[in-house]
């Protein structure tokens, strides 16, 4: 079986953003860029289902500018086989990254497609249920755990409230939670041999995919500053500030 | 605008997610609901008494029990034919089927919405909450989800809609509901408690966040949430976590207890009405957007502040 992971160029999740004066975005010049949390953990999951002997074949895809290179040489030096990028410097929506990996399913025909859950800058956590939707396949959303038994998965999900297990019909679409692994760190000479693997680069055309978008973001603004508070001395002046607000 | 409004119900009553959401869907049009279930009809006539609903669809099916989207998704598209919006609550069960919905309709999804601006415009929470977008589509149909704490709760009681039955596909043979370990609380629900105590690192081991935090929250009447860091660390399960990749919350008091305020966490509660932190460091930054602070040691002070209440 072949593992599709795709994964996410973003803002790095120790950053701070900034959103920009003139309220058009978020500025990202000169801002430390990693792989997305989520879609580090889904590598991590497709390394080790090939691990267990599950998969032959990991590929790595992304969607993004030319520098999304450096997300997907992080990939392979996880241990990924090769990488494809859709080189392009527009911001692509979910349903449109939906359906380039639509095409690019149609080509590799893998097993598994795992993907984060959301990415951390568009907040969306839609691609993976789009994919999954355009492809006509079953879905397992926020896992915890994954469990490959022939031609069917066992997706343990977490939902509010606790935990549920699904159990889908392969070729079937996956997208991570936070705890269903520990990623690992890529050594020295791993990050050396990733520059040798396979990395093609493609257009959206090339899949004749029409990235156009469908939402219009018409202002980014800061989100309402809280007024600074004060601080009590002691515990009595915490009970007292808790009477006032008539919860104790 | 006609909407259509996911309604999520344990078969016998509506959850509190729902009445968010229909408050949301009226400031765009005409509410309809969408009971989907296993022998909900009782849920659906719940449902048909919340105010400001016109209709309400209940599909009634086996293959509907778990709202395994597979099986659901499609027959929401049906409906979709006569309607112009679909609008399900930011929960888990929201979040896995609305994706899907909008791809089979072709359009793109609003996440997690704030506020309705305008027919087809409204803002949304995005880079863990630290930007506000506002967003207009330009598709035919809507499809989103939405945010319940930023959405006043619809009145449960006060309509009398009809009760019109649907039946969809059923089972589309792709997915099956294998079984479910849900968390057991007594205490209030995390998402619409008014007050939450919510414990972070500094509380050690699960022994200690129980003797530390829960009487605490018992004496409160208050809901348990919990940090990432104390997720991750064992003291308590998941689905306390509190953060942009656990639950929203907007409570009227929020106490962090020993919780140092990572961008994640703030995510998750800065909208509460009243933040109180207690840490024992003085510049963690939870005291930047708390309202009332306490620099103290939370192995003495919360003790002292549960005994004293």
């Amino acid at each position: 079986m072949k593992i599709l992971v795709p994964v996410k160029r973003v803002i790095d999740y120790n950053v701070k953003p900034r959103v920009k004066a003139d309220g058009t975005g978020v500025d990202l010049a000169n801002v430390k860029m990693s792989m997305n949390p989520f879609d580090e953990i889904a590598v991590e999951e497709a390394i080790r289902i090939k691990e267990a002997g599950k998969a032959e074949e990991i590929v790595a895809v992304s969607v993004g500018p030319a520098k999304a290179q450096d997300t997907l040489r992080t990939a392979l030096a996880m241990g990924a086989d090769r990488a494809i990028l859709i080189e392009t410097d527009a911001e692509v929506e979910p349903l449109a990254v939906a359906k380039i990996l639509k095409a690019i399913v149609a080509e590799e025909n893998p097993g598994l497609v795992i993907l984060g859950k959301q990415a951390i800058d568009d907040d969306s956590n839609q691609t993976g249920q789009m994919l999954a939707a355009l492809l006509g396949r079953p879905q397992g959303t926020f896992a915890s755990k994954v469990e490959i038994d022939g031609d069917h998965v066992a997706v343990t999900r977490e939902v509010d409230g606790g935990l549920e297990t699904v159990k889908l019909a392969l070729p079937a679409i996956v997208t991570t939670d936070l705890r269903l692994n520990e990623p690992r760190y890529a050594s020295l000479p791993n990050i050396m041999k990733a520059k040798k693997k396979p990395l093609d680069v493609k257009t959206a055309a090339d899949y004749g995919v029409d990235i156009a978008p469908r939402l219009k973001t018409l202002k980014v603004s800061e989100p309402p500053v809280r007024s600074a508070g004060i601080k009590v001395a002691d515990v009595d002046g915490l009970v007292a500030k808790l009477k006032e607000l008539g919860v104790a | 605008m006609k909407t259509l409004v996911w309604v999520e119900h344990d078969n016998a009553s509506v959850k509190d997610a729902t009445l968010h959401t229909v408050t949301a869907a009226a400031k765009l049009g005409e509410v309809h609901l969408l009971v989907a279930g296993a022998g909900c009809r009782a849920a659906a006539e719940a449902a048909a008494k919340i105010a400001g609903v016109a209709k309400v669809h209940v599909a009634d099916n086996a293959a509907y029990e778990h709202a395994l989207a597979e099986n659901v998704a499609p027959l929401i598209v049906d409906l979709m034919g006569h309607h112009d919006a679909f609008l399900a609550p930011a929960t888990t069960t929201g979040k896995n089927l609305a994706p899907r919905v909008a791809a089979l309709l072709d359009v793109a999804q609003l996440s997690d919405i704030l506020s309705v601006e305008g027919e087809k415009t409204f803002t949304r929470p995005i880079y863990a909450g630290n930007a506000i977008a506002t967003v207009e589509s330009s598709d035919a149909k809507l499809v989103i989800t939405v945010r319940g704490t930023a959405f006043e709760k619809a009145a449960a009681e006060g309509a009398s809609a009809a009760i019109e039955d649907v039946t969809g596909a059923g089972d589309a043979g792709l997915s099956s509901f294998v079984g479910a370990e849900l968390a057991k609380s007594e205490r209030p629900e995390l998402t619409s408690a008014k007050v939450i105590v919510s414990g972070g690192r500094a509380l050690k081991d699960s022994e200690t966040f129980e003797q530390v935090i829960l009487p605490l929250a018992d004496k409160l009447g208050a809901a348990v949430g919990a940090s990432r860091a104390a997720v991750d660390a064992g003291y308590v399960p998941n689905d306390y976590q509190v953060g942009q990749t656990g639950k929203i919350v907007a409570p009227e008091v929020y106490i962090a207890v020993g919780i140092s305020g990572a961008i994640q966490h703030l995510a998750g509660m800065k909208d509460s009405k009243t933040i109180i932190a207690i840490n024992k460091d003085e510049d963690a930054p939870i005291f930047q957007v708390a309202d009332v602070g306490l620099v103290a040691d939370l192995f003495t002070a919360v003790p002292e502040l549960t005994g004293k209440l």
